[in-house]
This record gives structure tokens, C-alpha cells and sequence, in this order.
């Protein structure tokens, strides 16, 4: 149970907040013009880091927003927490 | 007093007698005692039987970490409670207890033949024996393995005991009341952190509080009575929160821990009632000092589970602390110091006492001091067996060859009522690994001491690996100082004076003169696994330590191997010859005692289970008789039964009433969510399957939404209130889901649109008004409003009012027939509710419910999200192809839906399904076949909603079949347990294919 530093209300439990999968995976802007493969990559394919992982997730008991955070998946280290639309920070 | 209660003690108050009964005797014992002290008192070992071999077990320790005297506690069919520890549970006035794993009685016990045949139930014996014949494990082991199986009886009853959590924050939590955790409490709390202290045990001091020893002097004084001062300076503090009886149960990542307190469970049975029983601590700390002590080790050799083999220093405890000698006539059996103490303070009360010592001399002050009073030590021995079946009556001891691996000599036999056991101390690493930390072996006195690593928890004491008297103290007050950045503890000019342990030797399976296999040398005593067992798993090619644990059981019980994991990893890292360290350890997951399910719910029993949402109208409802369903949280009317109908009776009556009248449904709890902004058109394109710029304001339409995988998400009527304001309605399950799905492309993928999204299921009832006779129910509630097709056509909105309450129409239909729903604010609710019952009684409207609604739906072949969906079906799967704009150029899923295996045409389709016999009515979920003579035989559909029709006269059915959509009038089977139903693929609209009733 971690604690996690919501970007807009601060810190709160985790319970609060749920996990909403990999993070900076875009939507493409033109579907139709995709293979299956590459349409399938999009939906299908995620990773499963053990170690640093960029990750969305929503303050779904709170303000409602998503953000980004990157965790370390080994040892629940927050590494960073920011805004959707903002730059992903260098670990 | 009892012949074994031969000393008195501050922490037992012999003016207090507590009576309690055992096996249906009744005993006395005293304020202070524990279960365990009060049996030993009264000179009872046998305390209950062996879980495989049903062999005679007494009391082994005087803590949590107790393999063998597990009790049965009450006896009524609520309360009563297995696997209860004896030398847990504090003695109140009333206490029942019982043996458990036992028939007929715990003196003769008929699974004690189970000892006999041993040799043939060796490790791994179920697995082996019960495979073949395959047909006898479902009638004949099986039941057989169940009736053995399991220790205790569960109660029948609902539990009535209330238990509850609580959230704590603090800056610094200690776990454990001992020296170290005192020592560290006392630190945080002088220098103005919130600190709090839990320990498990009724009193704070662990084992410095009973050592009243000459040898352990600080600040000369003898080390329990400086504790003690220690003690009351610090229950003085006020930053300083002390939980006793209160045990951690978790320590999860960022210092979030789980702690049981125990609150009145060592209260007598008349002054328990009403009080909280346990309550679970949710504690959130800044900083964790883990003081959680060590575990001493016993010592694994032939026979050595025999009631009256104690831990050294339980005995001691139960001497010094409780006043109660566990013999008269004692060997202590060690590889260490420690058990002097043991022997000293046996030796002081004038109890007979000899030891057993493996290795060839010691030279400390406390050793030296046992010889100088004289007592006798047989030096470079071991114990080869032990003899006296409920109760030890003498051992046979050997020499110990010169490397240790072998005996050598005469046997020599002693006669003895007690034997003490050391094999060292365990420090509990449990906490620390729980948390994450990882672990060293520290090969001077073979054990696992934690890496210390993490900033905000440090481990202190023993279970850091500190075991003497000075380390403790002055590494603690270090430790701590550092760790919370401290400048003075308090501590630093301590003094501390203690014997010392210079010889150490470890030997994890003791030699013996007959083979091993002839031995029943205990490891894990709760799960009867011997060092045989481990060598077995071994031989038979298990190496992985998690492997041989599971196939022998070892650390399985309910004491997950406080005892025994050490010895399980010793024997097989000697065995396989391998280090220890690189062995590893099996996973510490906690609770690190078995919690209570009482304590992990809490509160939230009975009607504080899960939140419960009802209806403005609800009320209205209750009144009339509904039968109520569970819809997500809500509390739906399934149906109204007038005199005794059965639900099917009702639903039909119901059915007709709207078809023929007009019905009324509660249709509130549709979820609702407002989109407002000027971007809310296109944001409905791409949320929907189809087009959405061309709705003109007060018209509604139907939606369906998809996952971007293509499957059928959730649908609903959507209506434009005005140019930039639409309102949507949602399943009622898919409500909150559906929200936060458009809020996550709003906020993820969309940024740019201008759109704001608020949930409004609350705010708004409805009444869902339906039936050839609803327009003129309508009309009377609203007289002034036109109600013609022409001013209100099908899929339309207007506003109204009824006297001053504002009032949205729709006229939408959800049954196939005319229908009006009217929504107000939800406060209104139960009033329009009222007003439409007395508007439409002379039509006889009839409230309908879910259950109705569904039949209904059905009729007309309008699917329900979650019932004839699964996730896995498409609009085009449903036959809906006309929803699915082709125009668009995106929208949620679309690109999915001409994925190849999207356009597979054998995919299972909607379609309906006629029994060959009317009133046959097919059970939902029920499987399909279209040949039962090709075997295997092929399911290749299932039927998704079914019912009897009232108004067609016969039983319809929706179903899912593979390539359904060209079946139509293919015959096809139902088969059920007892005979195979005919049915016909049929089309899925069963009723007004031609829309007349909705237009009408």
C-alpha cells in the first residue's frame, strides 16, 4: 500500500487511486489506415517491466484525474509523479 | 498451591484464583496465568495429539511460536474457536478449553495407530497412494482424506462479536515491548516524535522483565529491575501511545502496517458482552523500529516431541514469570549458554537439574557459575532417545565423536520429568523481510540477520542478531540515535556487565546409533515432518527449498514454521552440501500470526457489507409488496406479487397488464451523465457507433458504445437538451464504468475537446410509463401538453410541469410499446411516482419490474449489455450492423471491427430460439448443440435470456450461435440433465417487427 503524490490534490493513500496500465501509448490518428499487426500492437501489446515502469493512473476516489508515474515495479519506488500532456522525466 | 506452582511472582497475583475447565475437568489457576502456565501448573503436559501420526503432545514454548499446544476454546456453536495456542490466551474466569485431533479421547486416541504404521505414510504417502484407481478419488479418498483432514471444529454460527479498524498515523512505530523496543520507544518519545509501541503479550518487558540474575547488571542493577524503572519513566510520556496485547500482523510497503489488538479477549465471559472484541490497526509511520525479538531453536533427535520437552527458556519463563516449575527433576538438553540461565534459576529454587551440553566446554560466567553451584554437565553429549509415552519419564545419552558427525561410547540412561531444549535462537526476521528487506547469513552462529538497507525501518535486539545483554542495549541506542538523527539518546554513558558466549557449535541433525530411517527425529512437530521426511524429498530429486516444503509440509501449519524452518534448511543444505546462505530462505508472508476474519472485516458485516442505493420511490415499493433484486448496488423491484404469487405468476400478469394496458417501471437507476461543452457532438461520434452531429435538439436516439477492441461496452438512449448540452443515460451496472472510461479519453486522448462530463444518476427519478393507454395517462397528468404524434413523436423530448415541478418527457421505449419516461429531481420522485399511480388507475396500471422489463425486451429482441453480451460479442455479432455508421471516419473500437477474426463468420451471433414445445422454457446459460451422435459433441452456442410470453403464447429464447445469422429455422439441441429440448433458430424479434405498438 503505497503512498502516491496525487499532481493535483498531493499525498494520499492508494487506495484512492487505481492503476490504469503503461503509460505514453497513443491512440494512432488514423486506425483505418493500420495493418491488423500494427492495430494489434496498439491494443494488445503491453510491457511488464520488473524494474523502472511508466505507468497511467487515475485519482479515481479524488479529483478524478489521470496522471503519469514512474514506478519501480520491484520495490514500489515512486520515482516521479507528473501531468498527462507533460514530459516524461529522465530516470 | 499446586505441587508445581513453587514460586511467586510479581506478574501472577496468587490472591486472584481463576477457574477454567479442560477437556470438561475443572482447574484452577491465577490472574496473571496463561492457559499453558495454568495446565503446567497443575501438572498437565498432554495437551493434545499429532496432526499425521496422532502422537501424545505437550507444551513446547510460551509464545506464538507454539507447534503443539493448540486448543479448542468455548463450546458453543458461535463462539467457540480452533487452533487456539494454550500459551496465548491469557486465563479468564470461565474458560473452556479442549484437545483437538483426537477420538475418542486425548488419553486413548484411536489415530494414534497412524504411530504404528508410520513407516508406510512417509512424505509425499497421499500423493503416491491415492492415484489410482482414478475412479476410487471422487467416492472413496476423497471423503476419506476430508474426514482426517483439518485440526478443530469451525464454528456454525454467525460470529456475534463486533470487531473494528482504525487508521493511525505516527512518526515513529516500535514493534515490540522488550529491552531494545523500550530502549527505542524511549528515544523517539523524549525527543517530540509521535511514537507508538506495540507489544503482544498483557505486560511490557519481554524476557529482561523475569531475568533476575546476578550476571546481567545495568547500572548496577540487576537487569530486571532497571527495566522495570525504565518501564514506569516511560508509561510517564505523552507522546508516547503503548498498545499491549496487540500484535503485527503486516508490514507492507511505505510503512503501512496492519496490528491486531486484542480487547477483550482475556476478559471474563460475563464482562465481554457488548465490548469490542479485536481491532485491527491501519498504521501509516514515518519511521518502523522493529524490536520483534528472537525465537529459541530446539534441537532435532530421535523421540524428541515427547510432552515435557520444553524450550530452555520457556521453562524459565514459566519459572520466573509465572511462578510455575514444568518438572522436578530437569535435564536441560543445549548448544548454548543460554539454557544456564534456564538451569541456574532451577538450580536457586532448589529444583533437581542436570544438562546435556554438545560441545566440549564454555567458559563464561554463566557456565562457570552453574558448575561452581554444582551442578552436573555431561559435556560433549547428545541425546540419543527419550522414553515415557504421554509424559518423558528418562533419555539416553551417548558422546558426541570428535567432529561431531557421529556417537561414540556407552549409552547412558537418566531418569528425568522435564527436558529443556536449546539449539540457539532465531532472530524473527519475519517484519523485515515482509517488508522487502533482504537477508544474510551470519555463518558464526548459523543464523539469517537482516541487510539493513532501507531508510525508514531499522531492525534493533535480537531480531537484528544482537543476542547478549550490552550488544543489545548500546547497539539499540546507536541504531536509533542514527536512524531518527538523534544527538543524545539517553543511553550513552550506560553500563552494562553480562556473560558472554565464547563457544559456539551448531549440529542441526543430531547423530544416533540407529539409522535414520528408524528415527522419528521432529522438525516441524505441528505437521509431523521428520529430518526423514526432508531427506527423502532430497533422495527423490527435490532441491528447490519452496519444493521440499510443500512436499513434506514442513512450515505449513498454523505456526508456518517458527520452529522448524531453520532446521528444515539446515539439514538440507547439509545434506545437499551446500552453504546456507546461497540456500535462501522460504518467503515470510504475513500475518505473521493467524489473524481472525472477524478482525480483517471489520465493520463491514451484515448491511455495512457493501453500500446499498435505493430509489426516491423506494419506499413506494416496500409498501406494495415488491420483491426486490440487486442491480450493481441498487435495489431494484423485481416484481410485485398481489396475494401469493410465485414470481413467474406475477411477472405474467405483469407482462400482459403493460402489453394490454399500460405498466409503469422505476427506471431511476439508469445511470446518467450530462455532457455539456461545445465540443459534445463530435465527442458522441467518437464514443458511439453511430452519427450524432445531425440529432436535433429534444430528440433522443439510441447509442452503443464499444471497447477499442471491438466488443459491445454499454449502451443507451442519449438526448440533445440543446446545442451544446446532451444527456445519456447508461446501463444500470455500467453506470460508473462507462463515466470513468469517457473521462479517460477526455482527459488521455482527447485533450482538445472542449467537453465536461457530470455524473447526475442521483439527481433525476423516472417513471417509466408503457402500454396502449399511456398516452392518456400522460395526458391527464400534463392537460395542457399535446401529446400527437405530430407535436411528440417517438424519440422525442419535451419539457413539462406538474404544478410547479419541472419535468423532462421522453418519449423513448425500452418494451415495444407506446412509452413515456418522465424524469424530476430526484426528491420529487416518490410524489410523480404517486401522481402517475393515481393518474393511471383507471386503467389499471400495473407496476412492473426488472424481471417484467426483461420479459418484455426480450419480446421485441432489444438486448441487454451483461446478460445477452459477454464481452466478447461485436454489433455486428448482435446482428445491429445498422448502428454502425460507415461514414464516420472513427470511433471507439471501429478499426477492431474488421480485425480477421472480427469478420470470422463463424463467430457465435444473437439469434432467437422457439421450443418445439411451447411451453418448454429453456434455462439461461444452458448449452447448444446441433448433433449429439458426433462425440465429442460439439457446444457451439448458449442460450443468453429465456422466457415464457404471455402475450405470444409461448416460450422465446435469445441465444448466441456460432454462424447464427444463417441459421434461421435450422433445428438445434438443448441438451439438459434429463432429456434433450428441440429448439428452432428463429428471428429474435418475436413481437411487432413493424413497430406499430411504439408508433402507436
Amino acid at each position: 500500500m503505497f503512498v502516491i503524490n496525487c499532481p493535483y490534490c498531493g499525498e494520499r493513500d492508494q487506495s484512492e487511486f487505481s492503476c490504469g496500465g503503461e503509460a505514453h501509448i497513443v491512440r494512432p490518428k488514423q486506425p483505418t489506415e493500420l495493418s491488423d499487426d500494427e492495430w494489434a500492437e496498439y491494443l494488445f501489446m503491453r510491457k511488464n517491466i520488473k524494474g523502472v515502469q511508466f505507468e497511467r493512473w487515475n485519482h479515481a476516489h479524488g479529483c478524478r484525474k489521470w496522471f503519469n508515474m514512474v514506478r519501480d515495479t520491484s520495490n514500489d519506488k515512486i520515482h516521479a509523479v507528473y501531468k498527462m500532456g507533460e514530459k516524461p522525466p529522465v530516470i | 498451591m499446586t505441587k508445581y506452582r513453587i514460586n511467586k511472582t510479581r506478574f501472577v497475583d496468587q490472591t486472584k484464583t481463576v477457574s477454567f475447565t479442560f477437556d470438561g475437568k475443572k482447574y484452577h489457576g491465577f490472574e496473571g496465568d496463561t492457559l499453558a502456565s495454568a495446565l503446567l501448573s497443575n501438572g498437565i503436559h498432554l495437551i493434545g495429539r499429532s496432526f499425521k501420526y496422532h502422537r501424545p503432545r505437550g507444551i513446547m514454548s510460551c509464545g506464538s511460536e507454539e507447534p503443539n499446544a493448540i486448543c479448542q476454546i468455548n463450546d458453543n456453536t458461535d463462539l467457540t474457536e480452533p487452533n487456539v495456542r494454550a500459551t496465548e490466551i491469557e486465563l479468564y474466569e470461565g474458560l473452556k478449553a479442549s484437545s483437538q485431533n483426537c477420538w475418542p479421547s486425548l488419553n486413548f486416541d484411536i489415530g494414534g495407530i497412524n504411530n504404528l504404521i508410520s513407516p508406510f505414510i512417509p512424505a509425499g504417502f497421499y500423493y503416491k497412494t491415492f492415484m489410482w484407481p482414478k475412479s476410487f478419488w471422487k467416492k472413496i479418498y476423497e471423503p476419506l482424506i476430508r474426514l482426517s483432514a483439518g485440526l478443530g471444529k469451525s464454528p456454525t454460527q454467525p460470529d456475534p462479536d463486533i470487531y473494528d479498524h482504525k487508521h493511525e498515523h505516527c512518526d515513529v512505530l516500535v514493534i515490540g515491548g522488550g529491552i531494545s523496543g523500550i530502549i527505542s520507544a524511549k528515544i523517539a518519545a523524549k525527543n517530540n516524535l509521535k511514537t507508538i509501541l506495540i507489544e503482544d503479550k498483557n505486560i511490557l518487558g519481554g524476557s529482561t522483565i523475569y531475568q533476575n540474575n546476578k550476571n546481567f547488571i545495568i547500572d548496577n542493577q540487576k537487569s530486571n529491575e532497571w527495566l522495570m524503572n525504565e518501564i514506569s519513566e516511560l508509561e510517564k510520556l505523552d507522546n508516547l501511545i503503548i498498545k499491549t496485547r496487540t500484535s503485527l500482523a503486516a508490514f507492507h510497503s511505505y510503512n503501512y502496517l496492519l496490528a491486531k489488538e486484542n480487547i477483550s479477549d482475556h476478559l471474563p465471559i460475563d464482562k465481554k458482552n457488548g465490548s469490542i472484541r479485536q481491532r485491527l490497526w491501519k498504521i501509516r509511520a514515518d519511521k518502523v523500529i522493529v524490536a520483534a525479538g528472537a525465537i529459541e531453536r530446539p534441537l532435532i533427535f530421535n523421540n524428541n516431541d515427547r510432552p515435557g520437552i520444553i524450550l530452555a527458556n520457556s521453562v524459565k519463563k514459566y519459572l520466573d514469570f509465572y511462578g510455575v516449575s514444568t518438572g522436578l527433576n530437569n535435564i536441560i538438553f543445549t548448544n548454548n549458554d543460554s539454557a544456564y540461565e534456564t538451569a541456574v534459576s532451577l538450580f536457586e529454587k532448589g529444583i533437581s537439574v542436570k544438562i546435556v551440553d554438545i560441545r566440549k566446554k564454555s567458559s563464561s560466567n554463566i557456565v562457570k557459575n552453574a558448575e561452581d553451584q554444582g551442578i552436573k554437565i555431561y559435556w560433549n553429549s547428545t541425546v540419543v532417545n527419550t522414553f515415557g509415552y504421554k509424559k518423558i519419564k528418562s533419555i539416553e545419552i551417548m558422546n558426541l565423536s570428535e567432529d561431531g558427525s557421529n556417537v561414540t561410547g556407552n549409552k547412558h540412561k537418566i531418569q528425568c520429568d522435564c527436558l529443556s531444549i536449546s539449539g540457539g535462537w532465531t532472530p524473527m526476521v519475519h517484519m523485515h523481510t515482509q517488508s522487502g528487506g533482504k537477508l544474510d547469513f551470519r555463518e558464526i552462529d548459523q543464523v539469517f540477520v537482516p541487510t539493513e538497507k532501507s531508510e525508514n525501518h531499522i531492525n534493533v535486539g535480537s531480531c537484528n542478531g544482537d543476542f547478549e545483554l550490552e550488544e543489545i542495549v548500546k547497539n539499540t541506542n546507536n541504531k536509533v540515535k542514527k536512524f531518527l538523527n538523534i544527538n543524545e539518546g539517553g543511553f550513552d554513558k550506560i553500563s552494562v556487565l553480562c556473560s558472554k558466549e565464547s563457544e559456539k557449535k551448531n549440529i542441526w541433525l543430531l547423530p544416533n546409533t540407529i539409522s535414520e530411517s528408524k528415527t522419528k527425529s521432529f522438525i516441524d512437530f505441528q505437521n509431523d515432518s521428520t529430518a526423514k521426511d526432508i531427506k527423502l524429498a532430497l533422495r527423490e530429486g527435490f532441491k528447490s527449498i519452496e519444493h521440499v516444503k510443500r512436499y513434506t509440509t514442513t512450515g505449513m501449519a498454523t505456526d508456518q514454521g517458527k520452529l522448524s524452518n531453520m532446521h528444515a534448511l539446515g539439514i538440507i543444505a547439509d545434506t545437499a552440501g551446500v552453504k546456507m546462505g546461497t540456500l535462501g530462505t522460504t518467503t515470510f508472508r504475513p500475518p505473521f500470526t493467524p489473524l481472525t476474519f472477524g478482525a480483517i472485516v471489520g465493520r463491514s458485516v451484515g448491511k455495512f457489507f457493501d453500500i446499498v442505493r435505493k430509489t426516491s420511490i423506494h419506499e413506494w415499493h416496500v409498501q406494495n409488496n415488491a420483491k426486490f433484486e440487486n442491480v450493481g448496488q441498487w435495489k431494484r423491484p423485481w416484481y410485485y406479487p398481489i396475494n401469493n404469487e410465485n414470481l413467474h405468476e406475477a411477472v405474467q400478469r405483469e407482462s400482459k397488464a403493460a402489453r394490454d394496458s399500460a405498466g409503469i417501471l422505476d427506471a431511476s437507476t439508469l445511470g446518467k451523465i450530462d455532457i455539456q461543452g461545445s465540443d459534445a457532438s463530435e465527442f458522441l461520434n467518437r464514443v458511439y457507433t453511430n452519427a450524432w452531429s445531425k440529432l436535433g435538439i429534444g430528440k433522443c436516439r439510441y447509442g452503443l458504445m464499444l471497447n477499442e477492441d471491438g466488443m459491445v461496452y454499454d449502451d443507451g438512449v442519449t438526448t440533445r437538451l440543446g446545442e451544446n448540452h446532451y444527456l445519456m443515460t447508461t446501463t444500470t451496472g455500467g453506470a460508473a464504468n462507462v463515466l470513468s472510461k469517457l473521462e479517460d479519453y477526455l482527459q488521455t486522448e482527447w485533450p482538445e475537446l472542449d467537453v465536461y462530463l457530470t455524473s447526475v444518476t442521483d439527481h433525476y427519478s423516472t417513471a417509466s410509463i408503457c402500454g396502449p393507454n399511456s398516452k392518456k395517462i400522460l395526458k391527464k397528468l400534463f392537460p395542457n401538453k399535446d401529446f400527437s404524434d405530430e407535436a411528440f413523436p417517438h424519440m422525442s423530448y419535451q419539457d413539462a410541469m406538474i404544478d410547479k415541478i419541472e419535468c423532462r418527457i421522453m418519449r423513448i421505449s425500452f418494451t415495444g410499446e407506446l412509452s413515456y419516461e418522465i424524469n424530476v429531481e430526484s426528491k420529487y420522485g416518490k410524489s410523480l411516482w404517486e401522481n402517475c399511480i393515481v393518474a393511471g388507475e383507471e386503467y389499471k396500471i400495473t407496476p412492473y419490474g426488472t424481471e417484467t422489463m426483461h420479459l418484455l425486451r426480450a419480446e421485441k429482441g432489444f438486448i441487454i449489455v451483461g446478460q445477452d453480451t459477454d464481452g466478447t460479442m461485436t454489433p455486428i455479432d448482435l446482428q445491429m450492423d445498422w448502428i454502425v455508421s460507415k461514414k464516420k471516419y472513427d470511433f471507439i473500437g471501429k478499426r477492431s471491427l474488421y480485425r480477421s477474426d472480427t469478420m470470422r463468420e463463424d463467430r457465435k451471433q444473437l439469434v432467437g430460439l422457439l421450443t418445439d414445445d411451447p411451453n418448454e422454457i429453456l434455462e439461461e446459460g444452458a448449452q447448444i448443440v446441433s448433433e449429439l451422435d458426433k462425440k465429442p459433441v460439439e457446444m457451439i452456442g448458449h442460450v443468453t435470456s429465456s422466457y415464457f410470453s404471455p402475450n405470444l403464447n409461448k416460450s422465446i429464447a435469445l441465444a448466441v450461435v456460432k454462424g447464427g445469422k444463417k441459421m434461421n429455422g435450422q433445428k438445434l439441441i438443448v441438451p439438459m440433465e434429463n432429456k434433450n429440448i428441440n429448439v428452432t433458430v428463429s428471428d429474435f424479434i418475436f413481437l411487432d417487427k413493424e413497430n406499430k405498438r411504439i408508433n402507436a
